[in-house]
């Protein structure tokens, strides 16, 4: 099983990502399981969200306390928010920065792998609005192994419609190919 | 569709449930963590994919008092709420047994204010505990969605006309996507035949319904009520059955987990069984012998089931969810105690109180509380907890 914890701001799309990859998941055969860190959801605030992926049922829903994978879909909550807490020691940090991997080490004091890009610049360019939920999932998909392109079109599709479909299909397919451990 | 689990939010399941159900009245106000099953069920009447009325009403208080009404005429009727909203519904909710109305009621369990709090424990539905409402616990998303149909044919039979609750842990449970198979409508109208009633409320036949019960009738209706009430296990073992020749899911009012030859057995409902299961499995890995026994039927509470299931075991560690304020026990606690009481080489009881008012339940809770159980039955002493207090 692996665990995945999402970091973004409301509205944009941290729970959605974990949703979609869950859904993804299961329409690839395997068990999964996506849930926000329930409150009042305000827009512009820190939110997280979790998933959890397996082979095997998934009996347990406690929250994701100590992860296998961190993903940042907004840099600046890195500044309010320590995102790597509980993260394993070789676990995964993915982080939408601009920033190169060294920086992010040394102001952050991350540990673990860390796979960085910028989502920010994908998501304006490809989908014209500044939401990089889709561009983070095809990051995080490439580096862990957990998707393909092929593997999302139909949750995207249901998700996004005909219209936004494809262009978020885009933005994954884009980090999809950018996206690698260590790399900026 | 069928053949394949898809991954949905439970709450959408449960709505999705009650489209394949043909329900023709839903009468529902919005309330937190209930909100997306209502939500989803009023765009499923506004595009057209279920051909019900959709009653926007003012209040949780109106809401039941319609599904009375609606169910009083033979339509199928469902509604869904939550925490305050089943509070303001209190009214009704007593009233609805009597009138043997078999409405189909989804809580999303959450808290009862003060201090207001949006998250999950079972103090919403302990409140209407002793209604008459036949009420069941879901584990998981496939059991919320299942049971929400089963609901359906186990009130609406027609030696139970009785409403039933269906209660799903707020967020823990109606806020998770998981995978979940959405049955075929043929499976579902195979299983559940339309609703019919003689006696309902009927302009071409009048009738009326709840008129006043004087010192002759009330005990003698009351009475009435209990025994349709304690008789309809029979046909909710029944329709458990059914189900499963129908679908392949079996169900039982008690579920057991590794407990045959555990000396130590936690009790648990709803939700929070499967993270038991989990803590079970690792005590297991260490030698412990602990095991899980689950109420997936809470009333009629099935008392020989439980007796059965727990009846051999040196201790019994019984999680509850919410406080009887002024007595040391949670309200299962209570009736576990009251139904092994006499019962020969009797096990301990102890009682834990976990996860109240949204606070995480974790597998390090059940290790916890299974230890701890042993220690407090052998002094004999004090076996009451409420677990994780910051001191």
């Amino acid at each position: 099983m692996i665990e995945i914890r999402f970091h973004g701001r409301g509205g944009q799309g941290a729970v959605t990502s974990a949703e979609l990859m869950a859904q993804t998941a299961v329409g690839m055969g395997k068990y999964a399981q996506a849930f926000p860190s329930f409150g009042p959801e305000r827009r512009g605030a820190p939110v997280t969200a979790f998933l959890r992926i397996s082979d095997q049922p998934i009996r347990n829903r406690e929250k994701v306390y100590e992860p296998d994978v961190v993903v940042v879909l907004d840099p600046t909550v890195m500044n309010v928010t320590k995102v790597d807490a509980g993260l394993k020691s070789d676990g995964t940090l993915i982080i939408n920065s601009a920033h190169p991997v060294a920086e992010l080490r040394k102001q952050f004091g991350f540990t673990q792998k860390i796979a960085a890009l910028d989502a920010m610049a994908i998501a304006l360019e490809v989908l014209k609005v500044p939401i990089t939920n889709t561009v983070m999932l095809g990051a995080f998909a490439k580096v862990m192994g957990q998707a393909t392109p092929d593997d999302v079109r139909e949750p995207f599709s249901h998700r996004f419609g005909d219209s936004l479909g494809p262009k978020n299909q885009a933005a994954f397919e884009r980090a999809y190919a950018e996206s690698k451990l260590g790399a900026n | 569709m069928a053949n394949k689990p898809i991954g949905i939010e439970v709450s959408l399941a449960v709505a999705e449930a009650v489209k394949l159900c043909d329900t023709d009245v839903v009468a529902a106000y919005p309330i937190t963590p209930q909100t997306h099953i209502v939500e989803h069920l009023s765009e499923l009447v506004a595009d057209g994919h279920l051909d019900a009325a959709y009653i926007p009403v003012e209040s949780e208080h109106s809401a039941m008092s319609s599904c009375i009404g609606s169910s009083a005429a033979g339509a199928r009727t469902f509604t869904a709420t939550s925490s305050q909203g089943l509070a303001l519904m209190n009214e009704m909710i007593y009233i609805a047994p009597v009138l043997r109305t078999p409405i189909v009621l989804a809580v999303a369990n959450r808290a009862l204010s003060a201090p207001i709090n949006i998250w999950n424990d079972h103090s919403d539905i302990m409140s209407v505990r002793d209604a008459g409402w036949i009420a069941v616990f879901a584990e998981n998303g496939q059991e919320a969605l299942d049971l929400t149909i089963m609901s359906f044919r186990i009130g609406e039979h027609p030696e139970v006309r009785l409403p039933v609750s269906m209660n799903i842990d707020g967020f823990t449970l109606s806020h998770f996507i998981e995978p979940i198979l959405i049955p075929e409508k043929s499976q579902v109208d195979a299983f559940l035949p339309p609703f019919e009633t003689d006696i309902k409320l009927d302009l071409k036949n009048p009738m009326s319904m709840g008129l006043l019960g004087s010192p002759e009738t009330y005990t003698e209706v009351k009475k009435a009520t209990d025994d349709i009430l304690l008789g309809s296990q029979k046909i909710i073992e029944q329709v458990f059955a059914e189900f499963e020749k129908v679908f392949g899911r079996k169900y039982n009012p008690v579920e057991t987990y590794r407990h045959e030859d555990a000396e130590t057995i936690i009790l648990t409902m709803g939700s929070i069984s499967e993270t038991a299961m989990t803590a079970v499995d690792e005590m297991r890995e260490k030698g412990r012998k602990v095991g899980l026994v689950r109420i997936r039927l809470w009333r009629p509470l099935p008392v020989k089931q439980l007796q059965a299931a727990l009846g051999k075991a040196e201790t019994v560690a019984v999680v509850d969810r919410h406080v009887v304020m002024g007595v040391p026990e949670g309200p299962v606690a209570l009736e576990v105690k009251s139904l092994l009481y006499g019962t020969p080489n009797a096990p301990k009881v102890c009682n834990f109180i976990l996860g109240l008012g949204g606070r995480d339940v974790r597998r390090a809770d059940f290790k916890y509380i299974a230890e701890r159980a042993q220690a407090l039955a052998k002094d004999g002493q004090n076996r009451f907890e409420i677990v994780g207090v910051y001191e």
